[in-house]
Order: C-alpha cells, then structure tokens, then sequence
C-alpha cells in the first residue's frame, strides 16, 4: 500500500458495527433467531416508492419500479412466518433483544431514554418484505475504550437483519426470509478515528465488548462493519458490509487514496479548463453505424437485439478516465457502476481504454470524427444497449463526470474482498424515516432495566482478575480467552468442569488446538458448541484423553452433524486402562526385540514413538513415558 | 388530552416553555447529554411523562421530561413542504375508450405518508391517483369521487343506499364499470348489500377493492387491487358486484368473487377474501391486462338498469352459543327489531329452550333467518329433532347462503316487504348467486395436514 499521511490528510473514520444478537425469538415475531435451510414455501412481490420518499435519493427506487423488478421470497417453513412474509403486523418488539442492547449500554455509561420507538427505515431493495427496516434507538451518547483513547457512542440501536440475498436473474432477485427479523445492536461511533489501524482496533475493542455479554450471535456474517470515511476537502463515504476485522485498514486506506485521487483529479480539470458547462454541452450521438461490422462480441449481441451505439464526448478529460483510483478501478470504473446503477445497462467502454475488446483503431479513431472530438485531449464513453438506456447510461455519466469538478461526491460503497469498494448508491438522507405505528412505544421500566443489569458485561479487568485468580489461568491465556470469539463457551465450560478439569486445559482447547487447527486450515467455525461441550465434558470425565482433542474436532469441522462421542468411537479413541495400556506397550516390544537388543536403552525413542502411535488420545502420555519406561528395563533385564 | 395528544403533565411542561409540537428544540439532560430535535405528537395515548422528539437522523425517542434541566426553543424551521409530487412514470398513458367511475368511501388507496409525524394522509383525488396508481390508467380513464372517508367498521347500511344510488347514477352517465374503494372488514357485507339492490338489472360490474396493507407502505396491495378492479370494471365479460382483491400472497393474480359469495377469512393476509361455498367469478392479471373466468354462469354486460334500493336498518345478526337462551331474540324483539339473522351451530341449530323465542318471534311477524356458524357447507333443519322444531317454530333457513349475505339480504328484503310469506319466498329464492344447490368436493378449501 503506497504511504499515506493518514493525520495530515485530516481522515475521518466512524464505525457502525452491526452484531445479530443471541435472543430466542426473532425482533418482531416468535420465530426462532437462526438461519434454517428445510423446505420452504416461495411468493413473488414487487415493491413500489411510496409518494412521498421520492426525494432525490429514492429516484433509484422508481427506478428499480419503472424497471419491473421483481422480488421472490424463500419462506422456510420453520423460520419464518407471516410477519416475515409481510402478512401479518408486527408483534412487539422482543424485550430480550432490548434488554441485550441496554446491557451495552449501560457499559457504556449512555443515556437512555424513557421510551423506545421503532421507526420505519424505508429501503427498497426488496431485502425487507415491507419496504422499510424497523429500527429503533435504545440509548444515545457514552463511550468506549480503546486504542488508547476514549471513542464517543454516538447512537445504539435496535434493529431487524434484512433477508439473505440468494440469487439475482435478470429483473428478479430471490431472497431467503430466515434471516429477516434476526435482532441487531447497531453502536456507531463518533468520527475520532484517524488512521486504518485504529479503526480495526476500535472495531476489535467493540465486538469484544459484545462477546462480554455473552448474548451475541457468532459466525460468518453475524457481524459486519461498516464505515463512515472522510478526509478534509472530501466527502463522507459510507462503505457497507465489511466482514472481517482484517479488511478494516485496507478498506480505509483504499477510500482515502481515492478521495486523494479524486481531489487531485478535479484540480486537474480545473488546471486543464474544464467547466461544468463545458461538459454538459456535450450531448450522446448515435454511432451506431460505424459498428455495423465490427468484432466487438458486446456490441455485436446488442445490434442483434436492436439495440444502438450511442458515444458521449467528455472534453479534455484524456487520459482521466483511464486513471487508477483503487487498485483495478479507474475513474472509467466508477462511471460504469454508475451507469449501471442509474439506468441499468450492462457496462461502458471508454476511450482511455480503448482499442480493446475487439473495437479496433479505426472504429475509435470514427467515433471521435463523429462527436467532432480531439483524440489528443478528449475523451469518450460508449454504451451499446436499448437506445433510452444507452441514452439514460450516457447522461448519468456526463452528470457523474461534471461532479468530477466538485472532488467526491457523497456515497455509499460496498466493499469488495480485497478492501476496494464500488458504488453502491447515493448516501440516503435521514428523511426516509417514519414511526412503525404498529408498534406501541417501549417504556423502559425497572424490569428492562434489571434484565439489562444481569447481561452487561462485566469490565475487562474484572474478568481478567477472575480468571487469573479463581481460576489460576496465566495473564496471557486469560487475555486470549477474553479475546476469543468463544468467550461465553469457554468461561460456562471453565464454570462447569473446573474441578476435574484445570481452567487452563480448557482455555488452552480454544485458544491453542483451535486456534492451530484454523493454522491448519479447518473451518474451525464449522464445529457447533454441542460438540465443544460434549468433547470438555469426556476430557473432564477422563472418557477421552486431552491429546484426542486436536483429531476429534478435526474430524468435527468435517462433520458438523456428528456428536464429539460418536467421533470419538468412530477413531478408535476410547479411553484404555493402564493394564490395557500396559499389554499393548509389552506388544510393541515383542514386536521389535531384535531392535531392543540391538539398542538397549537406546530403544526408548523408537517404542515410545510406536507406542504413542496406538495410544495418543486414549490414555495421558505421561503415563505412556512411565508405561515404557518399565517395560523395556524388564525386557532389558528379561 | 392537551398539547399533541400529550397528558396533562407533559402538556404543562410545554406550555410552561413556549413549546408546540412541531418546534425544534435542543433539550439539556441532568445527565449532561444535549438533544436536538422537533418536538412529535404522540400517536399513542399514554399517561407517561415523556415527550416525543424527532433527532436529526430521523429516529423517534421519548424523554423523561423529569430529567430535562433546560430547554432551549431554536428557530421553528419552515415546514418543508412536500414538494411538488413526483409521477411514478414519465407518461401516463390513458385508455380514453374506456371509463370507469371510482367511489371512495374511505381506507386509503392512494396515499402520502408524512415523514415528520409518519401521518398517513389519505386522498382520492384524481390528481393524486394519476401520480400514485399510474397503472391503472392504461385500462380505463378514472374519475374519481369521494362519497364517504369512514372506517369499514362504521358502515351502514344506509350509506349502502347511497353508494347503490351514486353508483347507479355512473352506469346511466354511460361509464363503463364503477369501482368502489372500500375499507375491507366490511367490504362483503356491502358487496352482498349492493349485489341485491342490483340483482335485476346491471349494464356493467361494480367492482368494489380495498387494502390489507395501507398504501403509505412500498409494500402496499392498493395499487395492485385497485388496478385489478379498474380492468375488471372496464373489460370483465361480467356484469356483476364483485370483490376484486389479492388471490395469493404474492403479486401474481387478482381474484373477483361474486359480491354474495365473498367472505374476509383472514385478519391480515392480502388474499383474506374467499369465495365460500362458490368458485371466484375470475383470476385478474392487472399486469399484464388479463381476466381469467373461472365460474362462467355471470351476467353478462349490456344489459339494462334496474335499481332497486333502500335497506331495512333494524335487523340484527346474533350467532347461538352454548349457553345461550331465547333471552336475546327477545331482548331484540322487545327492542323492536324487524328481523333476525342467527348463526347457528352445525346444521343451523339453537337451543331448545331457545326455540320458543323464535316461536313468539314468527307470532309477532318478525323472521328470524337461519345460516350456519360452520360457513361451509348447507343448513339443514330435517336431520335432528330440534331442527325439525325450529321449522315449525318459523326458523327460515337460507341453504348455502352465508350468514352476512342473508343479513344484508334480510335487510334489503324487509325493505321492500314485511309480510312473512312473501320474506320466507324471497330469502329462500336465489336472486344474485346467494344460494346454490350442488356443492362439488372441490367447493371445500384443502387444509394441510402435515408441517
């Protein structure tokens, strides 16, 4: 990554975490809060803008109405009912789920108000099956520790996760309602972020936050970040969907070196004498008839379809379009996604790259004659596809293009694997929002409040000292299992076996088999609690020895269905008796006498290894070391 | 209830610092926090001392107003006006060849939500309709009027007589279908009312839809239902009153059910509107232009005007229950009641010791009409003992009719006649498709049996 002066540039960076929360019922309705994959029942809807959000943010909506999409609605029929489905009002809201947040909140020293209300959020996506997210505000203000200052809570919040987005063919999008109503706390932070890193520190220091409660969902998906980034002289970008910590840095030093690329891009236009004006004197033309022969594939099935080639000129922008604002995406990408998100074709060529993708130099060289262009200052766009599509693509581009001039523009970007991001809308004005009359306003009483009480999580130090001191962990396990995603697993399992079990065999189950097997590449997410429960409480038995662990979640993570006893049997790892233990060493010996006499004391690496071979997991190898110890001086003196 | 809806305490705290709903406010907290806001109405009343503020970001949250320490009123912003509407399409394009009368009588199918307070502020002007239902215009040219702005649940059967009369009056005006906007719990009950009052004689159909979700919502079924219903109105082969709503929860098919035959089985879903003990008339594509007959003995259109109007307003609907004695049939009576409609159990029974009521009530001149609670299937009085008593009471049982059809069809009756034989042949004759005689196996929805 180049070097940035992250200070310097003045960057900005709010976080909004979003975390699914571990209620039993789901936020407005009694569904259970989990993804289920049984059969399901399906429907089809269309969403339509309703009058009065037509603003100039829902103009995407119409759009998407104008359009005809349609959405088409997994219902599974365990996980999700009539609320889900849009066919029923909404229920209450879940109490717990309230209670969780307040928890949170209470941790973080915010104010909460005397009543809840769940709002309306109108999104119109068909992600929610009524048009709106129901959201609501459970305490404003506060703060948390971490990376080494105090970071602002600007808001906590109480909302439904939106369905999961299955598939998109062409007008319809499918979606699974499961997820649909799964209680999320949203905490957003004030801007006081200033570099990348401290921005995955801040996010880091929440979600630990969040695990302390012990009531928050774990998983792929169950928490994603996003964030609110700026630099001085730039634009607040929202960048949704971040899901993993790691990609946090990348994500923002991306945006701030394209806001940097963007500012450097327009005073370059200014430089070069570009004016709004300028730009939008420039009107699309209809170039079709120069690609009547022409061995473009794209522009080939699009004549085919009836579709024309129509070309807008962007004077003295040369080479501009072609520039890299992110690795893999130049300003000639971001027209692109405009286009496609204002008028729905399916892309763009531009003169800055260009003669490629089977459109030749003459055909170039013919489009700048039409538009009366320069080839050596100007550049152009083309968009093969219906003509009031190409048309629409074309003035969205020349409107995106003259925006160039004012630096960045607000958005919100979705971030791509590797960090980059790409438009994903217009940033939505706040007033998409009306209250869910549905719903009665919560007052938060004693009782919430008491509930709160019992879930907020306990401070850090606390629980580190108990865990040292009750439980005699090093200061250093301690620090890993406050850190580990299955913090509520590992301290129940610590509560519950303590006795039979040292505290610090338990934590080190976590924190070092699993965390090596994930080295290794198993999905270490993949093995459900029920297994981890099951496995300690056999370890604590003395059903199985500790080193079977390692295999046994191994072959966990391969089969997420099978039981950590059934596992075991299916090894071979049932616990032997010394006695058994005992025979089986005296076997191995008989086994290789000749090496034995021929070694002599020598020999005990050679047994141990063979007999560790049978007995790893099935009885402590201490006991094996004495075990063969034993035996071989009784075969040496034999 | 003072200020905005709010108690008397949170109203003197607003009136003690100068503030109305609709004032920003920036709201000093014992705890330090500082909110700014506009002051909301409450749109749920409550005793509770808190106060309503609308934060910048648009989310909603109630303040104790014991824990403000200082008020501060900022500049009362301009209310920002909607701003002129924005058409969902470019063009509306109109099919002027046809037309169809629109009557609102309340429910909201077109409407505009008021992201300040979240009011929905229903309008059925033709304005409005153009801008918001622009769909529907492609099957008919709508003129809209609105008659009533009542909830469904205040409807009357009076005002059935004026929606007859104004919906007449667009026929003979040389519309070519009436469509009536309608709050749904009550929309069968006026669909049945207006199926007699029109039974012979209807050049066109009067189709009456409404919404399960209020049109505020992107969700919303109005502007599909009401699509439905302008091409019923304007194109459907039929001549008949018809309840036009969603067949299926999604957004496929619309269903039109005979006005006598439609019943709401459902509190929320969008496809509540069955047709019991009857097929639907037709399956309505409003998009794509399609009408689907389903049951092809209608009424053709063309056919000339016969209105035959008014309802009587004192008949009652009761419905037997165990326990229940002839005490409210003569309660009714001794209120003057002219007719009676009983649900009863099963086969169309009552008690035994209720037997005699209906007896004093035939005596008096006053019919007491038979249906079942079981809403499938056919009243018979001949199987049991009791029914057989309550026949020669004077119980008049109405075959397969449903039991708010043979109360709106008892109404109209005794509107035109209170002589008891000449009711008994009138409830007892099929005049709209209330009654019919063969019932298939099909006629009975399949419940699921399984998970």
């Amino acid at each position: 990554m180049p070097e940035l002066d992250y200070r310097a540039l003045g960057l900005k960076v709010g976080l909004e975490i979003h975390q699914q929360l571990a209620t039993r019922e789901k936020l407005f309705c009694a569904c259970p809060a989990d993804l289920g994959e049984e059969e399901h029942d399906e429907f089809e809807r269309r969403l339509r803008p309703t009058r009065s959000e037509l603003g100039d943010v829902d103009v995407a909506a119409l759009f998407e109405w104008r359009r005809g999409r349609s959405y088409l609605y997994e219902a599974p029929t365990m996980h999700s009912c009539l609320v889900e489905a849009d066919e029923e009002p909404p229920h209450p809201i879940n109490r717990d789920a309230v209670a969780i947040a307040l928890a949170i909140a209470l941790a973080a020293g915010s104010w909460i108000p005397g009543e809840v209300y769940v709002m309306r959020k109108v999104v119109i996506d068909g992600s929610n099956t009524s048009g709106f997210q129901r959201t609501a505000i459970v305490a404003l203000g506060g703060e948390v520790e971490a990376a080494g200052k105090r970071v602002p809570i600007e808001t906590i919040v109480v909302e439904e996760d939106a369905s999961r987005k299955m598939d998109e063919e062409g007008r319809r999008v499918r979606y699974r309602l499961d997820r649909l109503g799964i209680p999320l706390i949203e905490i957003a932070t004030g801007p006081v972020i200033e570099t990348p890193e401290e921005a995955r520190e801040v996010a880091l220091a929440i979600g630990r936050l969040l695990r302390l409660t012990g009531r928050v969902r774990r998983g792929l998906g169950t928490i994603r970040q996003d964030l609110n980034v700026s630099i001085r002289g730039g634009a607040k970008t929202e960048i949704k969907g971040v899901q993993r910590l790691d990609l946090i840095p990348k994500a923002v030093h991306y945006e701030v070196l394209r806001q940097v690329r963007l500012l450097e891009m327009r005073d370059e236009l200014k430089a070069r004498g570009v004016t709004g004006e300028k730009v939008f004197s420039s009107q699309p033309v209809d170039v079709t008839g120069i690609f009547k022969g022409t061995r473009s594939k794209v522009i080939r099935r699009s004549l085919g379809r009836g579709g024309k080639v129509l070309a807008l000129k962007l004077p003295l922008f040369k080479g501009l379009l072609g520039r890299e604002l992110m690795p893999g995406r130049r300003f000639g990408t971001e027209l692109a996604d405009y286009a496609r998100f204002w008028a729905g074709v399916g892309g763009l060529f531009h003169s800055d790259e260009l003669p490629k993708y089977g459109i030749t130099g003459d055909e170039v060289e013919a489009v700048y004659k039409a538009l009366g262009a320069d080839p050596g200052r100007d550049a152009f766009v083309l968009v093969a596809d219906e003509e009031e599509k190409a048309r629409r693509a074309l003035e969205v581009v020349r409107e995106r293009a003259a925006r160039a001039l004012e630096g960045v523009p607000e958005e919100t970007r979705a971030a791509n694997p590797d960090g980059t991001t790409r438009f994903l809308r217009p940033r939505p004005g706040s007033a998409r929002m009306y209250p869910e009359t549905d719903i009665p306003p919560l007052e938060i009483d004693e009782s919430l409040l008491r509930m709160a009480e019992e879930i907020k999580p306990e401070p850090v130090e606390a629980k580190m000292k108990r865990l040292i001191e009750d439980y005699g962990l090093s200061r250093e396990l301690a620090e890993q299992v406050i850190g580990d995603v299955r913090l509520d697993l590992i301290e129940r399992l610590i509560e519950r076996h303590h006795r039979e079990l040292p505290a610090r065999v338990i934590a080190s189950l976590f924190t070092v088999t699993l965390r090596g097997l994930r080295g290794e590449g198993v999905d270490i997410e993949a093995i459900p609690d029920s297994v981890l429960e099951e496995l300690v409480g056999m370890i604590a038995k003395g059903e199985v020895a500790k080193e079977a662990a390692e295999e046994i979640l191994k072959r966990a993570a391969e089969n997420p269905g099978k039981t950590a006893r059934i596992i075991a049997e299916e090894l071979g790892l049932g616990r032997v008796t010394r006695e058994e233990a005992e025979r089986i060493v005296e076997e191995i010996i008989r086994e290789n006498m000749d090496k034995v006499v021929e070694r002599g004391e020598r020999a005990r690496g050679l047994i141990m290894g063979r007999a560790m071979a049978r007995l790893r997991g099935r009885i402590e190898g201490r006991i094996v070391a004495q075990i063969v110890e034993e035996k071989l001086r009784e075969a040496l003196r034999g | 209830m003072g200020i905005g809806g709010y108690p008397e305490e949170v109203s003197r705290f607003l009136r003690s610092h100068g503030l109305d709903v609709g004032d920003r406010v920036r709201l000093h907290l014992a705890s330090g926090l500082v909110l700014e806001g506009v002051v909301m109405p409450r749109y749920s009343p409550s005793t509770r001392r808190v106060l309503v503020l609308k934060l910048r970001n648009g989310y909603n949250v109630g303040v104790r107003i014991g824990e403000i320490s200082n008020v501060e009123r900022l500049e009362r912003v301009a209310q920002e006006s909607p701003g002129a509407p924005v058409p969902l399409v470019e063009e509306v394009s109109v099919a002027e060849d046809r037309r169809v009368a629109l009557i609102g009588t309340g429910g909201t199918i077109a409407s505009r939500v008021d992201y300040e307070t979240g009011a929905v502020k229903p309008s059925l002007s033709q304005e409005e309709l153009v801008l918001s239902v622009p769909e529907a215009f492609q099957y008919a040219r709508i003129d809209v009027e609105e008659l009533y702005s009542i909830l469904s649940e205040d409807m009357k059967p009076g005002m059935w007589a004026r929606i007859a009369e104004e919906a007449a009056r667009k026929l003979e005006s040389g519309y070519d279908g009436v469509v009536i906007a309608h709050g749904t719990d009550t929309m069968g009950y006026t669909a049945a009312a207006l199926s007699f009052a029109f039974h012979k004689g209807l050049p066109g159909p009067i189709a009456l839809t409404g919404a399960q979700r209020s049109s505020d919502r992107p969700s919303s079924d109005a502007a599909f239902n009401l699509t439905a219903a302008v091409l019923v109105a304007s194109k459907a082969p039929f001549a008949e009153v018809t309840v036009v709503m969603h067949g299926e929860t999604g957004d496929s098919y619309a269903l039109a059910h005979r006005g006598v035959r439609v019943r709401k089985m459902h509190t929320s879903r969008r496809d509540a509107f069955q047709s019991i003990n009857a097929l639907p008339l037709a399956k309505v594509y409003p998009q794509d232009g399609r009408i689907e007959i389903v049951d092809p003995s209608h009424r053709p259109r063309g056919g000339g005007l016969e209105l035959e109007n008014g309802f009587d307003e004192r008949v009652a609907l009761i419905k037997h229950f165990p326990g229940a004695t002839g005490e409210i049939i003569d309660l009714l009576l001794d209120r003057g009641f002219h007719g009676i409609v009983v649900e009863g159990t099963g086969f169309g029974h009552i008690a035994s010791d209720a037997i005699g009521a209906v007896r004093r009530a035939t005596e008096m001149g006053v019919p007491v009409v038979v249906a079942s609670q079981t809403l499938f299937g056919r009243v018979n009085l001949n199987v049991y003992s009791n029914g057989r008593r309550l026949l020669e009471a004077g119980a008049i049982p109405v075959e397969d009719m449903l039991p708010e059809t043979a109360y709106a069809k008892l109404s109209w009756v005794l509107a035109r006649t209170r002589d008891l034989g000449e009711v008994r042949r009138l409830m007892t004759t099929n005049l709209a498709g209330e009654i019919s005689w063969r019932h298939n196996l099909r006629l009975y929805p399949r419940w699921r049996h399984s998970a």
